[in-house]
């Protein structure tokens, strides 16, 4: 009764929860693609497709990547051996457990008329599957927190996954243990099962279990007479053995019995079995109702990610497919941190300690985001640094186990959070080079928009310095926030030939190059032996400076002029954060 | 045989793939061996503008990974190769930039010390595999090609740290390229830079430059552009295309990849070296060939 209470109840919950969280995949929207998507055109788009591969040749890429990437687990292999083994112990373990063992009623009984859970080969079954999800969890356990895999970070999602998995193996296997040494058990069972009710054969029969079989008595007790053990056995043949094998074939259980021997009747007096059944039911049970509300619930949606990704197309898929993909893509992330691992702009992470720049910790983000709530203006300016600081090099995507896009999805989210009144210097940067490329994609306005405010954040107070009757104040020597390189300093030798900005491909393009650019090169030089070190760190010029060296190699006094529009880009940047009122890094 | 470490960088993997393959079938008939290391990651080069502590990390991460390996590093990018290369310098001088790095280093038990160099592919064709080698593997040359060299800034500048050739009078890829028996035309801007640094941040400027470049190469004669670095080529490629079908796609000066060029002398098929993948096309340059 409890049972059925407990069970349907976490499976109401389950399904409640299985409903709700595939209804986000078709009512979130992420980035600005998916803006002008209704939730039921994405469902009709998604039927459509859906029809669509099933009904052409794609079926077979479908059934390929079933068996490969979700059954076989290939993309994980291709990474790293000890993480598929660690999962498909796991994975395997626990599957197998659910279908034969806490399905057993349904499945096993269906397919066996001969099942007994005491009975071999299930018996010696259940322990093996259970022998492996805990294996798999002790090398996850191992890899998080010995091994200490570089950028694998772990949250408060994979803790609650690692507890609830080992809280129901460990508990099943307690529960085993303490069933094997009760004899309460026994006697239940002799008195439900084996038929027998002459006392004089039960005793018998007992001391056989006593002596090989791990039951722990408190009025029988050994040394017991060889005759009365072959007696034993016999009876245990004709009366147990067809439907309970050796207890020995639990060998998690009965190895477990033996270490708890010395304690058994207190454990059995204080009905522990009957504890450690409601711990393990229960637990299994919450796993279940939480289950779509959790990481387990990639289970879920990784292999639906892996599928979907093999049969769409890019540039020929509806964008409320994409739309609706991108949605169920974060659930589909596991935090497994593989991307992070082979992420090409680590070192970043390494010298700005943004989190927000590897990938995997982008995606608890994302889903935060995706779910419309506020996050903190200090988070909006962590996530908008993370998500722009990437080369668009796409070793993510190609290494991602779940085979989420996520090239696509940065460059979606990239784009929506841009737009945001944050001002973005990195768009001032490189970084840019791939959004740059896709320029007809976005709205002539929405693309140059997040340029211009970057644009006037780095600027800083230039045009005010710039005022003709302003009053300045000069300096000399080395100045303060310019690197710590001696070349650092070449500013100094600059005699004012004007070289570097004859030569300058960027000055020769316009007609008059300091309105447009604000200073040129050796106004900038000029700038710095005068300590204007705010004036020098404002003018467009940095920005839109090729770096192509001209400058500097044509300087006669070996001033490092290109280094040095490096390091005032590098200070202006700088100077952004604080201006937010951010910690400088 | 020589054997390198292949530093492919960002751009080739992700959107010029037609010259990592064109370069690894080059490279396999001049019987060098190339070593894929993964732990590679960014060059630095985007980070300048922003960081130069993340700059010198990311760079400085690399030059360790391939002395862990022991051996040299092959780039296949001219700002890939102008970032290690400053790199390299930084890390040879005194001072709290390399400390820094070293104690990073050795956090993830990598350690520098100067002990490998940096080349470029060109570099490599010219002084280490030689010019004569290279005639030597060559089946079929071009008549009556016109190539306009673009030598690429990163690598020549500042030659006091790239040391790749002759800042302001460089031979060395006209040299590579008349071994085809295409011609190297000589053109005005030729050592100027592409504008692939400004796309995405002043395109308006950035395209200026490339169409400067593009009208300078066209002035002299030339037939194509021959690059060999992925973000002069994306330039020259992929945004000369969209400049292209804005000017209602007048005539153009696509870009060849010198790995192509050669590979096709090498009697290399088509296919393998990604010539349909270009997005200007390009394939009238085996009609040259004899």
């Amino acid at each position: 009764m409890v049972f059925n209470v407990l069970l349907y109840t976490s499976l109401a919950i389950f399904l409640l929860g299985l409903i709700y969280k595939i209804s986000t995949w078709f009512s979130r929207k992420i980035g600005i693609s998916a803006k002008n998507i209704t939730t039921s055109e994405r469902i009709l788009a998604a039927a459509k497709g859906i029809l669509g591969v099933i009904f052409s040749s794609k079926i077979l890429i479908l059934i390929k990547v079933f068996m490969l990437d979700v059954v076989l687990q290939r993309r994980i292999l291709k990474e790293n051996f000890l993480r598929w083994f660690m999962h498909m112990l796991i994975y395997g373990g626990f599957m197998l457990l659910l279908l034969m063992h806490a399905l057993d009623d349904v499945i096993t009984v269906s397919l066996f008329s001969e099942y007994y859970s005491t009975l071999n080969p299930f018996l010696f079954l259940r322990n093996l599957f259970g022998v492996m999800v805990i294996a798999g969890l002790g090398i996850a356990v191992y890899r998080r927190f010995v091994l200490k895999v570089p950028r694998l970070k772990t949250n408060a999602m994979d803790h609650y996954v690692i507890i609830i998995l080992a809280v129901i193996m460990i508990s099943g296997v307690l529960l085993e243990g303490t069933k094997i040494m009760s004899h309460t058990e026994f006697q239940n069972m002799v008195e439900n099962w084996s038929g027998l009710v002459d006392e004089k054969e039960i005793r018998v029969l007992e001391s056989y279990w006593i002596q090989d079989l791990g039951v722990v008595s408190p009025n029988v007790k050994g040394p017991f007479d060889q005759e009365v053990l072959a007696q034993g056995r016999e009876i245990h043949e004709m009366n147990c053995a067809d439907c309970h094998s050796s207890p020995k074939w639990a060998f998690t259980g009965y190895t477990l019995a033996k270490i708890l021997n010395p304690i058994a009747l207190t454990l059995d007096r204080a009905g522990s079995s009957n504890v450690l059944w409601y711990i393990h039911i229960l637990a299994c049970f919450f796993g279940l109702a939480y289950l779509p509300f959790s990481k387990m619930f990639h289970i879920i949606a990784s292999p639906i990610s892996l599928l979907v990704n093999a049969v769409m197309e890019k540039d020929k898929s509806d964008p409320a497919n994409i739309a609706t993909r991108q949605a169920m893509e974060l659930d589909a992330c596991m935090h497994c941190g593989t991307c992070s691992l082979r992420c090409s702009v680590i070192m970043a992470f390494e010298a700005l300690g943004n989190e927000y720049i590897l990938p995997s910790e982008k995606m608890p983000f994302l889903k935060t985001l995706a779910a419309g709530k506020k996050l903190s203006r200090t988070e909006l300016r962590a996530i908008q640094e993370g998500v722009h600081l990437c080369t668009n090099c796409d070793r993510c995507t190609v290494v991602c186990p779940a085979g989420i896009n996520l090239k696509e999805l940065w460059l979606n989210v990239r784009e929506n959070l841009v737009q945001r009144r944050y001002p973005e210097p990195l768009v001032l940067s490189p970084f840019s080079f791939v959004r740059g490329l896709n320029r007809e994609k976005p709205a002539p306005d929405e693309y140059s928009t997040p340029l211009e405010t970057a644009r006037q954040a780095v600027a800083g107070e230039f045009d005010l310095l710039m005022e003709q009757d302003r009053h300045l104040s000069l300096k000399d020597g080395k100045l303060e926030g310019l690197g710590q390189r001696p070349e650092d300093n070449t500013f100094a030798y600059c005699f004012g030939c004007q070289n570097c900005t004859t030569i300058c491909p960027v000055v020769g393009n316009y007609d008059n190059p300091e309105k447009a650019l604000g200073l040129l090169p050796h106004q900038i030089m000029c700038c710095l032996g005068l300590g204007l070190i705010d004036m020098a760190s404002g003018p467009r010029m940095l920005w839109d400076c090729v770096t192509c060296y001209q400058c500097q190699e044509h300087c006669p006094q070996d001033v490092r002029v290109t280094d040095l529009l490096y390091q005032l880009k590098n200070l202006a940047v700088k100077n952004v954060g604080k201006a937010l009122g951010e910690n400088p890094k | 045989m020589m054997k390198y470490a292949l530093f492919l960088g960002c751009n080739i993997p992700a959107r010029v793939s037609q010259y990592e393959a064109s370069s690894r079938a080059v490279l396999k008939k001049t019987g060098i061996e190339l070593v894929d290391i993964p732990e590679f990651g960014c060059c630095g080069y985007p980070m300048q503008n922003i960081d130069q502590r993340a700059f010198l990390f990311s760079a400085a991460n690399n030059l360790a990974l391939a002395e862990e390996a022991g051996l040299d590093i092959l780039v296949m990018c001219k700002c890939g190769y102008g970032s290690l290369k400053k790199a390299e310098h930084i890390m040879k001088e005194d001072g709290d930039p390399r400390e820094e790095v070293n104690r990073l280093l050795s956090e993830k038990g990598l350690k520098y010390d100067g002990k490998i160099q940096v080349k470029h592919l060109l570099s490599v064709l010219y002084h280490d595999v030689g010019i004569d080698t290279l005639k030597s593997k060559i089946s079929g040359s071009y008549k009556g090609l016109r190539l306009a060299t673009h030598y690429g800034c990163h690598a020549l500048r500042p030659s006091k740290i790239t040391r790749f050739d002759d800042p302001v009078a460089p031979t060395l890829f006209d040299e590579l390229v008349e071994i085809t028996g295409a011609e190297s035309v000589d053109w005005t801007s030729k050592l100027e830079c592409c504008g692939a640094p400004l796309t995405g941040v002043n395109d308006g400027l950035s395209i200026d430059l490339t169409k400067k470049k593009l009208t300078d190469g066209k002035k002299a004669g030339a037939h194509y552009l021959c690059t060999a670095c992925p973000f002069c080529h994306l330039q020259f490629d992929t945004v000369q295309k969209t400049m292209v079908s804005h000017n209602g796609n007048e005539e153009h000066l696509a870009s060849i990849l010198y790995p192509q060029l050669l590979g096709l002398c090498m009697g290399i098929d088509k296919e393998t070296l990604g010539i349909h993948m270009n997005q200007l096309d390009i394939s009238g340059v085996a009609s040259f060939l004899t």
